[in-house]
């Protein structure tokens, strides 16, 4: 098991927003996210991360707690975040952003990194001298991920990927999620709002409501269930 | 009304005409009681009369006026915006051109720098101001590492100054400590304030970590002024020993069996030689602080510092420890600001409460973001201009911090982005690397 969060609470201020999250994710799976704007998507990724940290509840990854674990240490036990809106550094150049999810990293594997990096997004080693803030919304998120990959994650989680992108670079990054994943067994988690696509390239997915989970099953069990189709598939109530 | 006299955008004439409407009949709303309105004396007892003429004449003012501002300010922004429309390619291109004069422009002010006094080296007047000059250039390269670089503002950025100078008051009028002892224990001294400051602050940004900072600096003068036994309060510290050459003290007669620097050098006796002494030991901290400020940049900790600035949170899920980026920021600028304060004191003899004010914090942190937030090389031009403007202005009397003003909002205006806004990548790539993607190709054709 990668990752198990069991009855996981998380507070903003006085705000509950979650309430009792049980999620799993096993080694070489994609496990996707899905559920509507203010239900604790983010927040359960955040907090998964230690920033809010759970307030009750247990984070168990690759069989250590790391429920009281500091954000930074987190990341450094091999979890990257891709966050939402990408985060890019803008006014560093591309190759300074990319440096930078090394931080911790062995330099010695930094070269093969780089090259890996490239060989996946061209376009970033065409513009690495370019400041980031300058590339296109779709070669930003190139970027973030990119910059997560740098640090050769175990998990890698992706938060709203495809947010505010052109339909080109939607497409995109979900086939990037797959070639991640097949090519090279890179377990994902996906936080996403585009439930179609999503539950599409998942093994498994979640669906949260309120600060719950109220449905889970595999990405084709989903992808048919009423619920899900009503809710977040055909853009209407049911 | 409030969009039309802030309007971000460039006007048409009309609604120029309108914009100076409006705020012409401001000034006529409070020119009314102002000008407009005026009580003499008629005999013994007290009478209003109308000066309208008066008034007219000032509405009009302020009228034309404002045109003649908003015209000036959208002519600016629209050549600004014509220069803005060229392809990125030649934007790198143009950025890299900049880098060039800017290091050659440096190396023209280090030459001249070292130049200054021999040229001047019977003018005190000149070499007093390099000298000021050069200690806000320090300070202005020590705030860049809090401000520039790692992005949290900080108002209160003299208290370190001062720290740093009362160190070295205390220690050489108490203890009898050298200028040299004193230097790092004060520089130490200033960095443990600076971590002090850090640690309430941690989680605060932007304005509330302004306030916070603003109000430390004002609590470390309010102490020096209030602990008379240990500050000597609003008198100050006096008769702050100088720095010898390499123990040559600059006296007029040579003490007892030994040398004075005159007499060690043959030379006669002028109170020239301190000043010059004084002003290239500044220039020779102020260069060190550069060499150390830049060294930092390129490595891991100052491109945290400077990630950190663009963004908390992607610096934390990247495995950065954020807690100990900014107390090394803070602690690195503290210590800077310190060694200032240390030659502030050694400079000047004597030290008061008076010279630690907010104004000195608000004209460094002016000095760093007129500069261009995080350029070496801005910091030195905004902090001559700075220095240099009400001196110019003397001639204007009461008139000259209206000068300085004005010169610093026409350069926001032309230059948002502070007069040096362009940032130096850390790495750089070769010039191989750096060759267009169709030249690639015919390489890989090759």
């Amino acid at each position: 098991m990668m990752l198990t969060m069991e009855g996981v609470h998380a507070h903003y201020g006085h705000i509950h927003a979650l309430r009792g999250i049980d999620v799993e994710v096993q080694v070489g799976e994609i496990v996707t996210l899905i559920g509507a704007n203010g239900a604790g998507k983010s927040t359960l990724m955040m907090s998964l991360f230690g920033n809010p940290k759970a307030s009750a509840g247990r984070i168990v990854f690759d069989g250590e707690d790391i429920t009281r674990v500091h954000t930074h240490e987190i990341a450094r036990r091999g979890i990257a975040l891709v966050p939402e809106g990408r985060r890019i550094f803008p006014r560093m150049t591309v190759i300074e952003n990319l440096q930078m999810g090394t931080a911790h990293a062995d330099p010695a594997n930094y070269d093969a990194d780089i090259a890996r990096v490239f060989a996946m997004f061209p376009i970033l080693d065409e513009r690495k001298s370019q400041r980031a803030g300058t590339l296109s919304g779709g070669e930003q998120q190139m970027l973030a991920i990119g910059r997560a990959l740098m640090s050769r994650p175990k998990l890698l989680l992706l938060d709203e990927p495809s947010l505010g992108l052109a339909p080109i670079y939607i497409r995109k990054v979900f086939q990037i999620i797959r070639e991640l994943n097949r090519d090279h067994g890179m377990t994902i988690l996906l936080v996403e709002q585009n439930a179609n696509q999503a539950l599409r390239v998942a093994d498994r997915g979640y669906v949260l409501q309120h600060g719950e989970i109220t449905l889970a099953g595999t990405g084709a069990e989903l992808l048919a269930s009423p619920e899900v189709r009503a809710a977040y598939l055909e853009g209407g109530h049911a | 009304m409030s969009a039309i006299v802030f309007a971000r955008h460039a006007m048409t004439p009309t609604e120029r005409l309108r914009d100076a409407g409006w705020v012409a009949f401001v000034g006529l709303i409070l020119g009314v009681p102002l000008i407009g309105l005026t009580t003499v004396d008629v005999g013994g007892r007290l009478g209003v009369e109308t000066r309208f003429g008066l008034l007219l004449a000032a509405v009009a003012a302020v009228f034309a006026g404002r045109l003649l501002l908003r015209w000036s300010i959208d002519n600016m922004r629209n050549r600004k915006l014509a220069r803005d429309r060229v392809s990125t390619a030649t934007a790198a291109d143009r950025a890299h051109g900049a880098q060039r004069v800017v290091n050659v422009l440096g190396w023209i002010a280090l030459g001249a720098s070292i130049a200054l006094p021999i040229v001047y080296s019977d003018n005190r007047y000149v070499v007093d101001i390099a000298t000021t000059v050069l200690i806000y250039v320090m300070l202005g390269w020590g705030l860049n590492v809090v401000v520039g670089l790692a992005g949290l503002l900080d108002l209160g950025y003299v208290a370190f100054y001062a720290v740093g100078a009362y160190s070295y008051a205390l220690l050489s009028t108490q203890y009898g400590w050298g200028f040299w002892e004193a230097l790092p224990v004060s520089g130490a001294l200033a960095a443990s304030f600076g971590i002090l400051l850090g640690y309430p602050i941690l989680r605060l940004r932007g304005d509330y970590l302004a306030i916070v900072t603003l109000g430390f600096g004002e609590i470390i003068r309010v102490i020096l002024v209030n602990w008379t036994e240990f500050s000597g309060g609003p008198n100050g510290i006096s008769s702050i020993p100088r720095p010898s050459f390499f123990g040559l003290e600059f006296t007029r007669s040579a003490p007892e069996g030994g040398h004075s620097f005159a007499s060690f050098f043959g030379l006669e006796f002028s109170a020239m030689h301190r000043l010059i002494f004084l002003y290239y030991l500044i220039l020779v901290l102020a260069l060190l602080t550069h060499a150390f400020v830049s060294r930092l940049r390129k490595l891991p900790v100052g491109r945290a510092w400077e990630a950190l600035r663009e963004d908390e949170i992607a610096c934390k899920a990247m495995g950065m420890n954020t807690t100990n980026i900014k107390l090394s920021a803070f602690a690195i600028g503290a210590m800077l600001g310190g060694f200032a304060g240390v030659f502030f004191a050694a400079r000047q003899g004597f030290i008061s409460p008076e010279s630690f004010t907010f104004t000195e914090s608000a004209i460094i942190l002016a000095i760093v973001v007129l500069g261009g937030m995080g350029s070496q090389m801005g910091v030195v031009l905004a902090a001559t201009l700075l220095v240099l403007i009400p001196e110019f202005g003397r001639n204007f009397a009461e008139y000259r911090m209206l000068l300085f003003g004005a010169a610093m909002v026409l350069i926001m205006v032309w230059k948002p982005g502070g007069l040096l806004s362009h940032r130096e990548p850390t790495v750089r790539l070769k010039p191989l690397q750096r060759s267009k993607p169709a030249a690639a190709g015919t390489e890989v054709a090759q």
